[in-house]
């Protein structure tokens, strides 16, 4: 007789084995049966899917896909990086595909699971990953960065804009280097003042903090503040409409977070790329290799709605309009900051 | 005459233990009513239910004639019984009025219950005599004062039953007689005062009648003008009393420990102890009388090692003892053993088995095993002290805090005494332990005192001090007051010394 | 020091809070509109009742057993370290500085290297907070829980600049060589011919109940345990006995650090094989709701431990399995269990007197 069937013994075993029966059931019986040939799934990042920004930009995508096609993607929000790879090979094993990792950090999660599930379709948001059958998508924020930064130069009365950054990493500099471009561009005598968050996960999702450096830069003059912070950017869009200055924000369009007092967004489209991926993917056209998406691509924009059309100048509109064409038609080069880990110090673009 | 205040039946238990086993007695109006025991004889769990904090199983009290059964102290306060505990519920940052208003504050804003708690102040200094300054911060005034204060704090209240819980332990005699003096006043005045204490020649001092309880049940009911210490003493302990013989003999021996100009300091720095010197000799008990707070306690802990010494020397046998050598660890290789005042704070660790208690201090030495300490070996050294020096229950795994007051001192004064000291510091080695723990404790002293070791005793009880010592020192306020031969002296003397007076003898 | 045996005595508080944790996770998926009775067995299932769940519940509990005993050493001396994350950090850059510079190491020598360069990382971070409690009396809550920052920070530095992997933009270190990989249960599996798990399940659980053990023997058997009790059960006792509260609190707190060293081993030699940020994953501060629920005893610790791994790994199943139940919601049921340890863990403790 097996140990586990053993009377008297304590109650946690005594249910594992129709435990097991019911888990075999709950796979087999789960609701992706007979319709859903096709079986996507998205693993999101520690933000989470509701974090008004990036990873949301992906469920709104994936939401997209739904409504029309009526085919829900599995999801899964990791709590630890353990569970990255875990997450990955658990949707690979169930036969998943394509599998969407939504954010850098899934990186050498990926890597593995790649390796050990080459009949699979992976895709990975924000960093390349090497691999048969990894499609990266990447995108060129440097380019709307810069866009933003003319905007915020030409609506700054004081000539001094600011711009917080959530973690400190190369991505976020590569924003950060777009947008003083674009400033200088617009206004060589602008000045910018630059924080960072912090150093750690957690500086995407402090909007205390966020809120805290807004205000000092306020403080020291600064009227538009871009934010590439993720959740800590709420706080820092908060800081500036409650001071009566003007906030830019990242990713989603979050003019509508506080009307009349977000000049802009940046918008990075994850949305239309998680779409893409699955759109391609079920019409057999998914293909591995790197797409950067950017201005051309409309995957980077900025955002222009009824609350921030009374912002926007025709002159401001023109003048991004005009550095979007240069940029797409390759007259104006931004400098990306992760091509060399450099940020060129003068005004003049491409310089 | 209806009785002011009847127990009838009075029945508590605890788990299978009866705290109270039906307690009867009576205390009349305008009387002082003794109530005496040792520890552990229910005096405690029969007040605490005449207070309120616990309800009795079986039978009821009364007061005037009328039954009461109350539901929690505030109900017991509403029907005139004040409280005042052997540890006083004051707050010290406070003044006298606002501790004497508190939870009497009599709506939101203090300014009228301040104005009307004043007045019935001042009216109770005219009834009783003279009270505190209401304005005076807790904090600043000595021990008697604040005792006055929890005093008045139950009048306040209307308190017309007036429980009194060992008050006088804190106390120089002077300040005790103060107390007596108040007390008389206020039986005169027409209160009930029950007053709870083990000092028997204080029961016989103020009480009109003394009930005795043992094993939570009362042995004897006596008239103080019609009794003696001794039988209140066998009615309490159940046998008569030995009082251990003292034999003051010998000739001093040599000089053993020498300190000379000992200053120690708090660690806030303030001066505590300002320049002590003093011989202990080989075979003499050295008495240090003192009231708490007049930096004994410093001194004994300072000559343990447990205190830096800010200047001053001392020396054992002649041989100096320097900085490095002044910690708990090395004074006991030089054998200076220390039994410390504070039993629960210093001397055990409660929450460990007994036997881990027993080995504090010691649990260096071989005989508790090599790399690893050796249970066994552990145990079985604790229960052959529970052996020797009957403690009871002979328990090793039993938790320190679960043995009563004497038992652990016992285990104390067996883990110091049988490591042969050279020198034994002693500090309030009787404090809250039953009377045969006490006759133990005295009786071990004086053989090892027999035995020509060197022994230094802090203690608060004066008749504790006259009784063992070979000298008295007197400290106050960090400094020796006077020394006297125990023959040579009362305890009317030691009090006036205690409390800072000139020393007029030569 | 006596009762019954202490695997029993730990039971009961370990008992509690799962029941507690059971009613709190079928009210939430109640509400969620799931079946609470099918969300509890998927919750069993997925931790206990797979080889891959099994494996994964036990990776877990290798950091939890780990962070617990990091917290009661420490805890048994009196001292609230709240730090054991911070100390695990410094851990994983000892380690990583071991793996990525010392490589040259052969094999058999490599992970004893790597294993002693994470408790001297650990040890070093958890001996200044000591040091200022011991010497200057820094509340050792209030700086330990700085130290955790300054780690944080610190890690983030090294991963941003020096120990950054170059040409990545993620803030983490190059792969560790191949010496520098704890062996894993699949690596056993496969050699046998049998299905690996796919998990990070590694030696370092056994080294985990062999501190286990180890930390029983201290506590129990030692004058160094018995030392950091009597310090820790009353200090002015252990001033009595002549024990330098400096020492204990020093030694305890080193012991604490190289133990929670060993959370930093199972996760980057075992799982991550590189240096990331955040790879404690705030298992250091769980590891006070496992001493609190294993009252402070490695025994009950351990099965602790076997518990809130069988939570994270069922809480991670019941989100792959049920759609409608959130990271949120396992992150709040979590909670609840930490609060819920910490109480029966209190009342345990008071019970005790």
């Amino acid at each position: 007789m097996p140990w586990w069937r053993k009377p008297g013994q304590p109650m946690k075993y005594r249910f594992a084995g129709p435990a097991c029966l019911a888990l075999i059931a709950i796979i087999g019986g789960a609701g992706f049966g007979a319709a859903a040939e096709f079986k996507p799934a998205l693993v999101y990042d520690l933000g989470g899917k509701f974090d008004k920004s990036f990873n949301e930009g992906a469920f709104r995508g994936a939401e997209k896909f739904r409504l029309e096609t009526g085919i829900a993607a599995r999801e899964f929000e990791i709590q630890n990086d353990a569970q990255r790879e875990q997450a990955l090979r658990r949707f690979a094993r169930d036969g998943q595909t394509p599998v969407i990792a939504v954010g850098f950090s899934h990186s050498s999660a990926l890597e593995k699971v790649a390796r050990d599930f080459p009949g699979a379709q992976f895709a990975i948001v924000d960093t390349v990953v090497s691999a048969p059958n990894v499609q990266s998508i990447v995108f060129r924020e440097h380019e709307g960065s810069y866009l933003v930064g003319m905007l915020a130069a030409m609506a700054s009365k004081t000539a001094k804009i600011g711009f917080v950054g959530g973690m400190d990493i190369p991505l976020i500099r590569k924003f950060a280097c777009g947008y003083r471009q674009g400033a200088r561009a617009a206004d060589p005598r602008i000045e910018i003042i630059e924080n960072m968050t912090g150093t750690t996960g957690a500086a995407w999702s402090d909007p205390v903090k966020g809120g805290e450096l807004a205000r000092s830069q306020i403080d020291r003059g600064a009227d538009v503040i871009y934010q590439a912070a993720g959740g800590t950017g709420i706080g820092v869009l908060r800081a500036a409409a409650d001071a009566g200055k003007l906030g830019i924000g990242t990713d989603s369009n979050q003019n509508g977070l506080f009307p009349g007092r977000v000049l802009t967004s940046m918008l990075k489209r994850v949305d239309a790329a998680v779409y893409k991926g699955f759109s391609d993917a079920r019409a057999g056209n998914w293909q591995a290799g790197t797409a950067a998406l950017g201005l051309k691509e409309e995957g980077i924009g900025w955002a222009l709605d009824d609350d921030n059309r009374a912002l926007i100048t025709p002159a401001m509109k023109a003048a991004a309009d005009q550095a979007a064409r240069d940029i797409i038609s390759g007259k104006t080069a931004v400098h990306d900051y992760m091509s060399d880990g450099k940020c060129p110090p003068a005004g003049a673009p491409g310089g | 005459m209806v009785p002011a205040l009847e127990f009838i039946g009075v029945t508590k238990r605890f788990g299978g233990v009866a705290a109270c086993n039906g307690v009867s007695f009576q205390a009349a109006q305008g009387s002082i009513h003794g109530i005496i025991g040792e520890n552990g004889a229910g005096k405690s769990t029969l007040m605490s239910i005449l207070c309120g904090a616990r309800r009795a199983d079986a039978g009821h009290i009364r007061l005037d004639g009328r039954a009461v059964n109350f539901a929690s102290p505030r109900g017991a306060i509403a029907r005139g019984i004040g409280m005042v505990h052997q540890h006083f519920m004051l707050i010290e940052a406070m003044s006298v009025l606002d501790n004497i208003m508190l939870g009497a504050e009599g709506g939101p804003l203090l300014a009228k219950g301040r104005a009307a708690a004043r007045a019935r102040l001042a009216a109770l200094e005219r009834d009783h005599g003279p009270a505190v300054d209401p304005d005076a911060i807790i904090a600043d005034l000595p021990v008697g004062l604040r005792q006055r204060v929890e005093i008045l704090k139950a009048l306040i209240r209307g308190a017309r039953i007036l429980v009194l819980d060992e008050p006088t332990a804190v106390l120089t005699p002077n300040e005790t007689a103060e107390l007596f003096k108040l007390m008389r006043r206020l039986r005169d005045g027409g209160a009930c005062i029950l007053f709870i204490t083990h000092k028997l020649g204080e029961a016989l001092d103020v009480c009109g009648r003394v009930t005795v309880m043992r094993r939570g049940g009362i042995v004897g009911e006596f008239d103080t003008a019609q009794t003696s210490a001794a039988r209140l003493a066998e009615a309490m302990i159940g046998r008569p009393v030995e009082a251990a013989a003292n034999d003051r003999i010998r000739a001093p021996g040599a000089v053993i420990l020498r300190a000379r100009d000992v200053r120690v300091s708090d660690p806030s720095g303030a001066a505590r102890v300002k320049g002590v010197s003093l011989d202990l000799r080989e075979g003499e008990i050295l008495g240090i009388a003192g009231v708490s707070g007049n930096g004994q306690s410093e001194l004994l802990e300072a000559l343990a090692g447990m205190r830096p010494i800010a200047a001053g020397t001392l020396a054992i046998n002649g041989a100096a003892i320097d900085a490095r050598a002044r910690n708990p660890r090395a004074m006991r290789a030089l054998g200076v053993m220390h039994v410390p005042e504070d039993r629960l704070k210093h001397g055990l660790v409660a929450d460990f088995p007994a036997s881990g208690s027993a080995m504090l201090g010691f649990h260096r030495e071989a005989r508790y095993g090599g790399a690893l300490l050796d249970r066994a070996a552990i145990e079985a050294d604790c229960a052959a002290k529970m052996a020797r020096w009957d403690i009871r229950p002979p328990a090793p795994n039993l938790a320190t805090r679960g043995f009563s007051g004497g038992n652990q001192q016992k285990l104390i004064l067996a883990r110091e005494i049988e490591r042969d000291p050279l020198i034994l510091l002693v500090g309030q080695p009787t404090r809250g332990v039953d009377i045969g723990a006490v006759e133990a404790a005295h009786a071990r002293l004086l053989a090892l005192r027999a035995a020509g070791k060197a022994i230094l005793l802090i203690s608060n009880e004066l008749d504790e001090i006259l009784a063992l010592s070979d000298r008295i020192l007197v400290m106050c306020g960090g400094r020796i007051t006077g020394e006297r031969s125990p023959g040579g002296t009362s305890a009317r003397e030691l009090g006036l010394l205690m409390a800072g007076a000139a020393d007029t003898a030569a | 020091m006596s009762g019954p045996p202490a695997v029993w005595q730990a039971a009961g508080p370990v008992l509690a809070p799962l029941a507690v944790a059971l009613a709190a996770i079928s009210i939430i998926v109640a509400a969620a509109g799931e079946n609470p009775a099918a969300a509890l067995r998927t919750l069993a299932a997925g931790s206990l009742g797979s080889r891959e769940g099994l494996a994964m519940t036990l990776f877990y509990t290798t950091d939890f057993i780990f962070a617990g005993l990091a917290v009661s050493v420490a805890f048994r001396a009196g001292l609230f370290n709240i730090g054991v994350e911070g100390q695990a950090m410094a851990a994983g850059i000892g380690i990583a500085l071991a793996a990525l510079y010392a490589g040259a190491l052969p094999g058999a020598l490599a992970l004893p290297a790597l294993a002693l360069a994470g408790a001297a990382g650990g040890a070093l971070w958890a001996l200044v907070p000591a040091w200022l409690q011991a010497r200057r009396g820094s509340h050792i809550v209030i700086t330990t829980i700085m130290f955790n920052f300054i780690a944080g920070a610190l890690l983030g530095f090294l991963l941003n600049g020096p120990l950054g992997a170059p040409g990545s933009m993620q803030p983490e270190s190059p792969a560790f060589p191949a010496a520098a990989a704890m062996p894993r249960l699949d690596d056993a599996l496969r050699a046998m011919g049998m299905t690996p798990t796919d998990t990070p399940l590694n030696l370092c659980l056994p080294l985990a109940l062999a501190a286990a053990f180890a930390a029983h023997v201290l506590f129990e058997r030692t004058r160094l345990g018995y030392e950091m009790a009597v310090l820790g059960a009353s200090p002015p006792a252990a001033a009595y006995a002549g024990i330098s509260p400096a020492r204990i609190m020093m030694l305890a707190m080193i012991l604490s650090g190289i133990l929670g060293s060993g959370l930093a081993l199972n996760e980057l030699t075992g799982a991550q094989n590189r240096l990331i940020l955040e790879f404690t994953g705030g298992y250091g501060f769980v590891g006070i709701a496992i001493a609190l629920t294993g009252r402070n005893r490695p025994a009950g610790i351990v099965l602790a431990a076997l518990l809130f791994g069988a939570l994270y790994q069922g809480g991670a199943e019941l989100a792959f399995e049920r759609p409608k139940i959130t990271r949120d919601m396992i992150v709040l049921v979590q909670g609840l269990i930490v609060l819920m340890a910490g109480c029966f863990g209190a009342r345990a403790r008071s019970g005790e007197a």
